[in-house]
């Protein structure tokens, strides 16, 4: 059973947390921002994400200190990534610090972590994981990359597909098999073999690339075949993680419509006043409060490391997939013919929303996971 | 659910652990669950456990000494509710007067008043009716029409009042009647107090649609109540009746949510039931994690407003999405319950005797509809919480 302590509110340091991060964020991730860099192939500031690391050390914010972190918990990570969330931060800090970050910290590989964390932490390394290949799934059997020996180390070889900031990323964590079985390896931007091509996305704030590599020298990280149980461990930590981004979109989403409702004037009056939309905005923060909820408990299994945490995990990457998708979609029916719009932001939401609800899996196979978790 | 209420709860958690330990037996122990807000499931019995409670100094925990209460605080009135729904003692009988009439006397009632009524209200020697709706105010409740005037001591009371919980029982109503006659929605209106006792006072029951009387119409012809029994100022009646039904909503969330949760196991065993017999329907399994989902998200929900309570802060936006998550979530558990239990579920005892997932069911409608229907929630949420305008008024 789930024990609970009475806290359920944010301590001060985390709510001064939360506004030096937001201060931070519309300075520097404004729309405007958003737009140019969504634009490019790049897909973030190199200078934004040095700031973000110089200024706040938010790439290095969960990482403990013995790796060169703050050692924050995960309740302060979930406020940034709220808080990158609501901006639609364009930036590798989820592929960085929730994908690669939580794989390195779990691989139980200390030589790895010595040698890669100090470098992410800093804000200098641009990470992600390469586990998806052209079928697009997260279970261990959609691996079909492969991995030998040679004389130097490994050699990496297949094609990953849909890698968050793969294109960009100065590390690739990649999974691939060995004899022994699922495995995980380190790769460099730049090895020899190894073929970057970056995907035009539908969510253009969040980037991917395809990956193909050929016989490209890597780094085994952890134990041989012993990946998957550490691979799917971080991944339920990414999920929360990704849950607490799409909470804060949502969250923004809906101040937008509420924002509109009250200043668009339609039959003599302020469109919100009539029940119709009125009841809208209602139901939305109904989901975006519990969707807060689903987060809330998803970052105090993380933080404790709950037995149950696969399931609180599962629960708030589904929930938060659904309230985000359809709080922006709202968001657009709210606004009417603008919303409708390349110039409205509201576009950008639902893109992310609908990004999100796919990139770590289907909502709907969370949702099967936890039925089966629940014994049904 | 594991819940830490910090060390200096301790002591009393022990206390109420070990006198439920002592006193939930026999009879009592017998009807662990039954009742609730609209249930009038074994009245006698919840009767006597109230009278059982109170013997024990268990009632008004939180009303001052000088009253017959023990001057408690919010966290004890927490921590208790909480062991109580823990040991599923039956659902109590008079709360009505506990948990909104008592706490009014002693925000806003004379000392007279409060001397006269609270010890009784302790003791369980008297019984209370609500008299707030009518036949045209029910959500609308400042168009209430029942009047009062003053004729010498008294004041004489004429109209009609509906839905009063078990107002065939009550000794006495607590009735929002208008003293202004010229005086238009919450304006004018006053806070009495009127024995049932008199001609005056017609009482008819109200089946609901679980077969229970356990509501009633209360027509007022001239009936007759002093005229210091006025709570509050005159004219002042609608502040009076917001003051009430504010009143302690966080230390009824934990209960309601272990009820939930209780629910929502039950209903997760009789699916698990169905599952292994390969019987569970893929649209019925995932409606049955979608309810499941939705009792953990509250549990959370709940937790953050308590822990904004206790820790002295206005609770946040959540604290306001609490009924209208809560009751559409669990009328939609109740058909969901329904279903799994499939044709068997459909059948009753003799005289239209429901088990507790038939009653559940058909009960949990009203918690759309009562305390602020579903659609006054919302328009609540959208305008005091997210400060959306107001419809014009015609």
């Amino acid at each position: 059973m789930a024990h609970h302590t009475l806290t359920g509110t944010y301590t001060e340091e985390q709510d001064e947390l939360r506004k030096v991060v937001r201060s931070f964020l519309s300075k520097h991730s404004t729309e405007a921002d958003v737009r140019d860099l969504m634009a490019t192939t790049r897909g973030y500031d190199p200078a934004q994400w040095r700031r973000m690391g110089a200024e706040l050390g938010l790439q290095g914010l969960g990482v403990p200190e013995e790796y060169g972190g703050a050692g924050c918990g995960y309740v302060e990570l979930g406020i940034v990534f709220e808080e990158t969330g609501r901006a639609l931060l364009c930036a590798p800090y989820l592929a960085t610090v929730a994908l690669a970050a939580e794989a390195l910290l779990r691989s139980g590989d200390e030589a790895a972590r010595k040698d890669l964390l100090p470098g992410i932490a800093a804000g200098e390394t641009v990470a992600t994981l390469a586990f998806t290949e052209d079928g697009g799934s997260w279970d261990e059997r959609g691996v079909a990359a492969s991995a030998r020996r040679t004389a130097t180390g490994w050699a990496v070889t297949g094609a990953k597909n849909y890698v968050p900031d793969g294109h960009t990323a100065d590390l690739l964590l990649v999974a691939a098999r060995t004899d022994a079985g699922l495995s995980l390896f380190a790769v460099e931007a730049g090895a020899p073999g190894l073929v970057r091509t970056p995907l035009e996305t539908l969510d253009q704030t969040r980037k991917q690339a395809r990956l193909d590599l050929d016989a490209v020298p890597a780094r085994l990280i952890g134990a041989e075949g012993a990946a998957w149980p550490v691979i799917e461990r971080s991944l339920a930590a990414a999920a929360v993680l990704l849950s607490a981004e799409q909470l804060g979109g949502a969250s923004r989403a809906m101040e937008l419509a509420v924002e509109y409702a009250k200043i668009r004037v339609q039959y003599g009056r302020a469109i919100g006043s009539f029940q119709g939309i009125k009841h809208l905005c209602a139901d939305m923060l109904v989901e975006v409060e519990s969707a807060r909820s689903a987060v809330c408990d998803a970052l105090w299994a993380l933080e404790a490391d709950a037995p149950d945490l696969p399931v609180a995990a599962a629960l708030a990457l589904a929930y938060c997939s659904d309230t985000y998708t359809r709080v922006a979609g709202d968001c657009v029916q709210v606004h009417g013919g603008i919303g409708f719009t390349w110039e409205h932001p509201a576009h950008l939401y639902l893109k992310r929303a609908k990004s999100s609800e796919v990139l770590l899996g289907t909502a709907a196979s969370h949702r099967e996971r936890l039925a089966v978790r629940l014994g049904l | 659910m594991e819940l830490d209420f910090g060390p200096e709860a301790e002591g009393f958690r022990a206390e109420v652990r070990d006198w439920l330990d002592g006193h939930l037996v026999g009879e009592f122990a017998a009807h662990r669950g039954v009742g609730g807000p609209t249930d009038a499931e074994a009245w006698e019995v919840r009767l006597a456990w109230d009278r059982e409670l109170a013997a024990g100094g268990w009632l008004g925990i939180s009303w001052p000494k000088e009253y017959g209460g023990r001057g408690l605080g919010l966290l004890e009135e927490i921590v208790f509710n909480y062991e109580y729904a823990r040991a599923a003692a039956p659902y109590r009988a008079t709360c009505s007067a506990l948990d909104l009439l008592g706490p009014m006397l002693v925000a806003m009632g004379s000392e007279a008043q409060k001397r006269r009524f609270l010890p009784r209200i302790l003791d369980v020697s008297e019984l209370w009716g609500q008299g707030f709706s009518e036949p045209g105010a029910g959500s609308d409740l400042a168009s209430v029409r029942t009047r009062a005037e003053r004729d010498g001591e008294d004041w004489v009371i004429n109209g009609q009042k509906v839905w009063t919980t078990m107002g065939h029982v009550a000794d006495w109503l607590y009735v929002l009647v208008r003293t202004d006659p010229d005086s238009q929605r919450h304006k004018g209106l006053s806070m009495l107090l009127v024995p049932t006792d008199q001609p005056g006072v017609e009482v008819r029951t109200i089946r609901n649609l679980a077969g229970q009387d356990e509501f009633a119409e209360v027509f007022l012809t001239d009936a007759r109540t002093r005229a210091d029994l006025v709570v509050g100022e005159v004219g002042q009646g609608w502040r009076t009746a917001m003051g009430t039904l504010g009143i302690e909503r966080g230390a009824t969330l934990l209960p309601q949510q272990l009820t939930f949760e209780r629910e929502a196991e039950a209903l997760l065993a009789a699916a698990r039931a169905k599952a292994a017999a390969g019987q569970l329907d893929p649209e019925l399994r995932a409606r049955v994690v979608q309810a499941w989902t939705s009792v953990r998200i509250m549990r959370t929900t709940n937790l953050r407003t308590i822990g904004e309570l206790l820790a002295g802060r206005d609770p946040g936006p959540q604290s306001h999405i609490a009924k209208l998550y809560a009751s559409t979530g669990h009328v939609r558990l109740g058909h969901l319950a329904s279903e799994l239990a499939g044709p068997a579920g459909q059948i009753t005892g003799p005289g239209y005797a429901l088990d507790t997932r038939q009653r559940t069911f058909l009960l949990s409608l009203a918690e759309t509809i009562y305390g602020g229907a579903s659609q006054v929630q919302r328009n609540i949420i959208g305008e005091q919480v997210l400060g959306l305008p107001r419809e014009p008024r015609p």
